[in-house]
């Protein structure tokens, strides 16, 4: 094998083990770095242990919306069946309502308490997140056109 | 009366590119009066095509204008007291008027690719015929399931509105923008499909213009999206991963690596298949990129409505275009010359791992994207992958291609020395330890990313300046790679400091309390309701302070849109050379009292200003290519490269 080919060869393996490794690297961090959606009766029979980042999305309860000295508010997300409290420090969006719809990021604290890191509401009157729509057929608080 | 009108001229543009598909094809064989007639034929329709499409669109464009309620687009999202240019933008504010511009803007290529004709007579006809094939399908799609001529009776009296979120200018363009990319690399896929039909080979330079200027729309399109999404959402940040926005970002990563495969193909012959399959891969990812938009699979603000009928048509005719051009690739592609030879050190190496590097965050972005649809539809079970998967996989990949960029133009074609270029690049590896120098004396804290990314700027745009240096004298366009490759680095500046070195408060303040953020002190002055056209407003006053002195006053804003029923928030940013000043104002909290969130972001307009320069180096490039036409023999006459 002359000194050109040896060169060419290396490169082509070169690109082959960048490639796998590229892969490699792609699973390893989509299998640590995914974030869970669950409804308030997820979080509760599934055993969500406090620390672990996930989402959280359902109704804000009726008259549950407080908030606190600083900037944190503090409001319960339901599904009907069961309830999580919230807790956030930040501006709400500017559609976030009471008896309606919300999607938060964030984890449990160790009293059970969902600490959350941002929360998104709807974009518009007229649309809502599947997934909170998939979790609130489940528990059948969803009507069609509602 | 209008909305019928518009009807019958899709119906026309949908005849017209039935014949233009068909004519074009048979164009595409070898020469014979037969063939000949079908070339002229196919240009024709092309021409006629574009002119219904043209006419159906200024149609819905016209109900829009006149606040026709009787068409129930318009009636569903258009209202009278609207401002005029809202009324316009209302046209792609929804899914049936967004898809007529595609179509469009498909119309307005296919015509651009008849009136050039570039790469000679065959080529031009079966990418013609290709083009033809595209609108058939999309026309389809609008009149059976997205039609936006259909009528309301009775009309009603006043229209529902647009979203409030799109009413704003930067969202006006950012659309049209967008679609002039994503569909302008179905010109570069019409090509390259033809050139498997006509085995030739020259088709990338013909193809140049139209990969140019789908480029430059993309840049620019997605620059817009995020600077939109920076100042509206409140939020501070510029870039979330949203699948949307990741279904932008997918075809730009592919056009780019297309850009430089391309010009390698054309300047020395090489990776003429892996050109193609890039063409390919590209419009695909346009394609896919409406589906995840369209079908409202996906939550987001582009979400308009979703319609399971929608999704699966948009479905098969991903699936009828990918397959269709891979198959024709498979079956093709081998009776194409085989690439030409590079030494291992050579620009063509450089430009390989380019590719490799960009295809290689493609995946990454791409299965970030498509890994939660997909364990949805398998399992039902819903997640998301937020940034930190990005931040882990995207970064690093790109990180290593912007440490690559400068050696490309400093290797010659086929054979370069490494150790010159070496030598050549000392003085921007200078600028770069430099910027490095400067960040560590500068901020706090010291990350070892923020500095690892200025002395990577440095480096790129030292690069730049050395080979602008280089090329003292040279056409204009000689100069395009080094504009944006400086544009890069610009970019990259703006978001290392962003994301570095952002500085936030949040404070619940009553009037004459002061909050402070980074280096800044606000005061303020309580809140006052101001109109607008078709909102009432609740603006805050916040006075930046400089010892006792007012420098200047901010108003952040709370909208509410009565005939839409909705609330938005409208920020308040300060941009000064270095940094942006950033306010968005949160909820009452009674006693004249209000939540203000503030963030001060080194070097965020460099975000958006590398963009631009980015695009006017392609601009730059595009101009090259257009003058040459008239100066140069037609590609047809060329020896094959």
């Amino acid at each position: 094998m002359n000194t050109k080919k040896r060169r060419r060869l290396y490169f082509a393996a070169a690109l082959v083990v960048a490639g796998g490794v590229l892969a490699v690297a792609i699973v390893y961090q989509l299998g640590n770095n995914v974030l869970y959606f669950y409804s308030p009766s997820d979080v509760v029979q599934k055993h969500v242990e406090p620390g672990v980042a996930f989402r959280i999305g359902g109704l804000v309860e009726k008259a549950s919306v407080r908030h606190g000295a600083s900037a944190d508010v503090h409001f319960v997300v339901t599904d009907g069946a069961r309830s999580v409290p919230v807790e956030f420090a930040g501006v709400l969006p500017a559609l976030f309502r009471e008896g309606q719809g919300v999607v938060a990021t964030g984890a449990l604290n160790p009293t059970g308490t969902f600490q959350a890191t941002e929360v998104l509401a709807k974009h518009d009157e007229k649309y809502m997140p599947p997934e909170l729509v998939a979790a609130l057929k489940r528990q059948g608080r969803w009507k069609e056109g509602e | 009366m209008l909305g019928e009108l518009g009807q019958l001229a899709l119906c026309f543009a949908l005849g017209l590119s039935l014949v233009m598909a068909v004519s074009g094809l048979l164009g595409a064989r070898a020469d014979a009066p037969n063939s000949i007639l079908a070339r002229s034929i196919a240009s024709a329709s092309t021409m006629g095509m574009m002119v219904f499409v043209v006419l159906a669109f200024g149609v819905l464009l016209a109900g829009f204008v006149t606040s026709d309620f009787s068409i129930a687009v318009v009636a569903n999202n258009s209202h009278t007291l609207k401002p005029m240019i809202y009324k316009i933008t209302g046209v792609w504010g929804n899914h049936e008027g967004s898809m007529l511009l595609w179509v469009l803007v498909l119309s307005l290529y296919a015509g651009a690719v008849a009136a050039m004709g570039r790469g000679g007579a065959r080529l031009t006809s079966a990418a013609l015929g290709v083009q033809g094939l595209l609108a058939v399908a999309f026309i389809l799609f609008i009149l059976f399931t997205s039609n936006p001529f259909l009528r309301l009776d009775p009309a009603p009296f006043e229209g529902a509105g647009l979203n409030p979120l799109l009413q704003d200018p930067g969202l006006a363009v950012h659309p049209p923008m967008l679609y002039a990319g994503y569909v302008g690399l179905s010109a570069s896929f019409s090509y390259a499909a033809a050139a498997l039909i006509v085995g030739e080979a020259g088709w990338a330079r013909a193809a140049r213009p139209f990969m140019l200027i789908a480029w430059i729309a993309l840049t620019c399109g997605i620059a817009l999206g995020s600077w939109w999404a920076y100042y509206e959402l409140g939020w501070g940040g510029f870039w979330f991963w949203d699948p949307v926005e990741n279904a932008s970002l997918m075809p730009w990563l592919i056009a780019t690596a297309l850009l430089h495969s391309a010009l390698a193909t054309e300047k020395s012959g090489a990776f003429r298949t892996w050109t193609l399959l890039l063409a390919i891969g590209g419009f695909s990812l346009s394609l896919i990129g409406t589906f995840l938009v369209r079908s409202g699979v996906l939550s987001s603000v582009h979400a308009f409505a979703s319609d399971p009928t929608r999704g699966f048509f948009i479905m098969v005719l991903i699936f009828c275009a990918i397959g269709g051009a891979l198959g024709l690739f498979a079956w093709r592609a081998p009776t194409l010359q085989g690439g030409a030879t590079f030494d291992t050190v050579s620009r063509e190496s450089v430009l390989l791992l380019n590719n490799v590097f960009l295809v290689g965050a493609c995946a990454a972005v791409f299965v970030g994207t498509l890994y939660p649809l997909g364990l949805d539809a398998l399992t039902g079970q819903k997640i998301s992958v937020g940034p930190p998967y990005y931040a882990l996989t995207f970064a690093p990949i790109f990180f290593a291609l912007l440490l690559l960029v400068p050696f490309g133009p400093q290797l010659g074609w086929r054979r370069g020395d490494v150790k010159a270029a070496f030598r050549a690049l000392v003085p921007a590896l200078g600028l770069g330890g430099i910027a490095a120098l400067v960040v560590l004396a500068m901020v706090s804290p010291r990350t070892l990313t923020g500095v690892m990314a200025f002395a990577v700027a440095g480096w790129l745009i030292g690069a730049s300046i050395l080979d602008f240096f280089k090329r003292k004298g040279a056409r204009a366009s000689a100069f395009a790679a080094a504009l944006a490759h400086a544009g890069l680095g610009v970019t990259l500046m703006g978001v290392a400091g962003t994301t570095m070195w952002r500085s936030e408060a949040l404070d619940v303040v009553g009037p004459g309390e002061t909050m402070t953020v980074g280096p800044y002190t606000l005061r303020f002055d309580g809140v006052a309701q101001v109109r607008g056209p078709n909102f009432q407003a609740t603006q805050a006053q916040l006075a930046l302070m400089d010892g006792g002195r007012v420098v200047t006053v901010l108003r952040p804003e709370k909208r509410v849109y009565p005939a839409e029923g909705q609330e938005v928030a409208d920020t308040a940013i300060r941009t000064t050379v270095l940094r942006d000043l950033y306010l968005a104002l949160g909820d009452d909290r009674g006693n004249g009292r209000w939540t203000v969130r503030a963030y001060v972001s080194p070097l965020a307009p460099f975000i958006w200003l590398g963009a631009l320069v980015m695009a006017a180096g392609g601009l730059l490039s595009l101009w090259g290519r257009l003058r040459l036409k008239f100066t140069a023999p037609s590609p047809a006459t060329q020896p094959a490269e």
